[in-house]
């Protein structure tokens, strides 16, 4: 690739990304009212989103590989037991972070 | 113009410990990044120039294959398209609050990555504190981590050499507290579960690289049709 088709490749990438952030705001402008229906999937969607968000951060693991998903099954417990108890958002992603590289690195 | 001044601070100031993980997160992401550029062959101009204006991570490593193959910049625009078509959901969520913001809200819509969402939608901005400056504050940090740690892993590349092994983790820390904070907040659990179960299913169908856009047409499909149940039970609240 040349320089001038390495940067039209990277300037579509950018418009792509811009176009799935900005798509929703364009639709529904500011100063119309926006459709009942779309009000409604605002309110639903971001709980199933950040199931999604779970899923998709954990997608490499292989459960029937390796060490089997478990050091993440054991973390992501640790985290939901640490935020229960305390509540305290840096205390649950350091503890579950710390654990999971303790375990890959001298468990697993 | 003083007030102004104290406004900001305050907001960043609130903003700042929300956006601690995030940078944790994306230093080592962002210089593996940095690296994998590095090693494919690139300066650091490239990670520099991308994570600043691409914004967006997986899309960022899926574009260093597609400089290293044939030009195709339709594809390039199709594949983003795809990788990123998650925005969507972010954006009909937050057509509300980024409702009034003025100039900012450009900005927080070209910077809303899935972290910068997750923290925007779900913190707990106390009342005296300006929300338009907390989101432009979190969305600030959250581009600078990322676009800092992949200049640094482009210029340093592989002189780097510490035992970071599962670092990467802490994004998923992050998403299943994210995901707990919901939950606890919300007495109507049946969105999450069904965004956990479905997405689950999707990802064991159509595996790692082809499941988001399944999944999110079966959320949209479920959520559609349960729409009169759960607007009834919203009501009965």
């Amino acid at each position: 690739m040349t320089l001038t088709q390495q940067i039209i490749t990277i300037a579509m990438v950018v418009l792509g990304t811009a176009v799935t952030r900005f798509l929703p705001f364009l639709i529904f402008p500011a100063g119309r009212p926006t459709p009942k229906y779309i009000r409604y999937l605002g309110k639903v969607l971001p709980c199933a989103v950040f199931g999604l968000l779970v899923v998709y951060s954990l997608k490499d693991v292989s459960i029937t590989a390796g060490s089997h998903g478990i050091p993440e099954l054991i973390s992501i417990l640790l985290v939901i037991a640490l935020h229960v108890w305390k509540r305290q958002m840096l205390l649950s992603i350091a503890g579950g972070t710390v654990c999971y590289m303790l375990l890959v690195q001298l468990v697993f | 113009m003083h007030t102004e001044l104290k406004t900001i601070k305050k907001a960043f100031a609130a903003a700042f410990p929300y956006t601690i993980p995030i940078f944790a997160g994306f230093w080592f992401l962002g210089m593996t990044y940095g690296i994998y550029m590095n090693v494919s062959g690139f300066s650091f101009w490239y990670p520099m120039f991308m994570s600043l204006t691409i914004f967006a991570g997986s899309i960022e490593f899926v574009t260093v294959h597609m400089l290293l193959g044939a030009f195709n910049p339709l594809q390039a625009f199709a594949m983003t398209l795809m990788i990123n078509a998650r925005h969507l959901f972010y954006g009909i969520s937050m057509l509300d609050r980024f409702r009034g913001m003025g100039w900012k809200k450009f900005y927080l819509i070209f910077g809303m990555c899935d972290e910068s969402f997750s923290i925007n939608y779900t913190a707990d901005i106390p009342e005296d504190v300006d929300r338009g400056w907390f989101m432009f504050s979190v969305t600030l940090l959250n581009h600078f981590y990322w676009f800092s740690g992949a200049t640094l892993g482009g210029i340093f590349g592989s002189l780097i050499h510490f035992n970071t092994e599962g670092l990467e983790f802490v994004m998923t820390a992050m998403f299943v507290v994210i995901f707990l904070e919901q939950w606890l907040k919300e007495k109507d659990h049946r969105s999450g579960i069904l965004g956990l179960i479905l997405s689950s299913a999707c990802l064991a169908a159509f595996g790692a690289d082809n499941f988001i856009i399944p999944a999110m047409l079966a959320i949209l499909a479920v959520l559609t049709v349960m729409r009169p149940k759960m607007e009834k039970g919203g009501e009965e609240r």
